[in-house]
């Protein structure tokens, strides 16, 4: 990871950069004088659609920064800024194909992953935890033995969810769910008893839900908190150089903190609801030393 | 394009432990025979039935057959999944909503019956279409001949009914058989939920996709070759759907 720093610091040194030949988003930014940002519609906090009909969220702002920072990069007057909504199954083939430059919402970032897409520095940590009705008193992995768990289909807490339930041999039933609003309808019409997701997407459902106070999350998590990323192509060193650069610089600057404040512990549109995530010694390492690697090890 | 492709991924294993990506579609083509097979039937027998009604002498009848049709139609059928699926066991007495809510593979029944009655309401209408196109004689004759009404329909309208509706029929099969990927809304591991899957876990979204385009494809195929074969072994020799 280092070694990619430096290379990355080297290439973004401002005098290499516009001595250098423009290459791949870079070269089509540039060209079409246009910057096309990827954006979730319902991934609160980090990118969704608030009551204006407007585009906002914790990763929209960081994708804002590196916009300004593509702009004085490529000394351009005028950069026109789309932006386009992207669901998990359009996300891929869009990046791949040139669509859009950045996907701003919270994709995770893995090994496996990394194989088809490239990641900018780490914005948030999340780990796989499971949300039920305070009623029914379903605090650790263990108390959901016997029960029905549901969660979203092919996401990889569905895979934390098998493998928990076969290695501790706690014989629940496993209902996958379309997306993470079907599965927490499940939980509050009493299909299914909990739900488990990354905490702070069930965190926010639970905030923005009819009667907040009727559910808890588990103290208990299923796996080491996991990487959030903004996504970009792969191969397209001079572009992620520069992305990792400003983000870096963003995250380390008390810019990053405020960041972090307004969107997790801060009314937030639409409602108002404040998310309540505390500033834990792995997001406070995350913003203090920017990294993209993949490894939950690693913070 | 900026794509990494990977034709291999299919013989990786799967984060699921149930075996290789390959297994993993598999496992969904299994839940999509078993659905389109569970609501073809349903779409034939309740269809067969109300198209019939609709041809009947008696004006409730009638006016019951229409109903059927025209609800179970022009309802999308991804709203009336998520009706029977979400809506239903609420409007239930609370202890069946609760049956119902815990049965297993209940996805998978809520999918199947509310595509095969989906589906009826098509294959109704065509049933009726059939009976219609036949001469009007043709059922006189069976009532000069002495036969009941349901006689005349068995023995004289409905054989020559169904030869003439097998080939839009068979089209209304392979809807059947598409339409089971929208049972993925309601949380059925079918072929297409478990191609989302696969390009959730592997990023290889158009192998995913392209392996069941394939499968549709094949599928979809082997039943028209099927179809055809059924067509030519039940025509009658020189009368409307025979040679």
């Amino acid at each position: 990871m280092k070694l990619v720093g430096i290379a990355a610091l080297l290439l973004a040194l401002p005098g290499l950069a516009s001595a250098q030949e423009l290459t791949g988003t870079l070269k089509k930014i540039k060209e079409t004088g246009v910057i096309t940002l990827g954006h979730r519609e319902s991934s609160v906090p980090f990118s969704y659609i608030d009551n204006n009909a407007k585009v906002v969220g914790y990763a929209m702002e960081i994708c804002g920064k590196i916009v300004d920072a593509v702009k004085t990069d490529l000394k351009m007057e005028k950069l026109d800024v789309r932006l386009l909504p992207v669901t998990s199954s359009t996300r891929i083939p869009l990046i791949a194909n040139g669509t859009i430059d950045l996907e701003c919402g919270s994709t995770t970032n893995n090994a496996e992953r990394q194989k088809q897409v490239a990641y900018t520095n780490t914005h948030f940590l999340t780990a796989s935890a499971f949300v039920s009705k305070k009623a029914k008193n379903l605090m650790k992995i263990e108390d959901l033995k016997g029960k029905t768990v549901v969660s979203t289909a092919g996401t990889t807490n569905m895979k934390q969810l098998v493998e928990a339930n076969a290695a501790k041999n706690l014989g629940m039933t496993v209902l996958p769910a379309k997306d993470h609003a079907a599965a927490f309808l499940l939980v509050e019409l009493d299909r299914a008893d909990a739900f488990v997701m990354d905490d702070i997407l069930l965190a926010s459902l639970v905030a923005s839900s009819k009667d907040p106070a009727a559910y808890q999350l588990s103290a208990e998590a299923f796996s080491l908190p996991e990487p959030y990323g903004i996504m970009l192509r792969k191969d397209d060193a001079p572009f992620k150089a520069l992305a990792d650069k400003t983000t870096s610089a963003l995250y380390k600057s008390p810019e990053g903190a405020a960041l972090f404040k307004k969107w997790f512990q801060s009314p937030i549109p639409p409602n108002g609801i404040n998310l309540n995530v505390p500033m834990n010694a792995m997001l406070k390492k995350m913003l203090e030393k920017p990294t993209d690697s993949a490894d939950p090890a690693a913070y | 394009m900026n794509y990494n492709w990977n034709w291999g991924i299919f013989w990786e294993m799967n984060p699921e432990g149930s075996g290789t990506y390959l297994t993993l579609l598999l496992m969904g083509l299994r839940w999509t025979l078993a659905t389109a097979a569970l609501a073809a039937i349903i779409a034939l027998t309740f269809g067969a039935i109300v198209g019939v009604i609709r041809t009947l002498p008696a004006r409730w009848a009638v006016l019951a057959g229409d109903a059927w049709v025209e609800f179970f139609r022009n309802i999308p059928l991804l709203v009336q999944l998520f009706l029977w699926y979400f809506v239903v066991p609420e409007l239930l007495p609370k202890a069946a909503g609760l049956w119902l809510k815990t049965l297993p593979n209940s996805s998978f029944w809520t999918g199947a019956i509310g595509i095969g009655l989906f589906m009826s309401s098509r294959v109704a209408e065509q049933v009726k279409a059939g009976i219609r196109s036949l001469p009007r004689g043709q059922a006189m004759a069976g009532t000069a001949l002495g036969l009941t009404t349901a006689q005349t329909y068995r023995y004289v309208i409905l054989p020559m009914a169904f030869r003439i509706i097998l080939p839009p029929l068979t089209s209304e099969l392979l809807n059947t058989v598409k339409n089971t990927s929208v049972a993925l809304t309601i949380g059925l591991m079918e072929l297409t939920a478990r191609t989302r899957a696969m390009q959730e876990y592997s990023f290889q979204v158009f192998e995913a996709f392209t392996a069941a385009t394939l499968i549709y494809l094949a599928l979809n195929a082997s039943l028209t070759f099927l179809m055809r074969r059924l067509e030519k072994a039940v025509a009658v020799p020189g009368y409307v759907a025979g040679k």
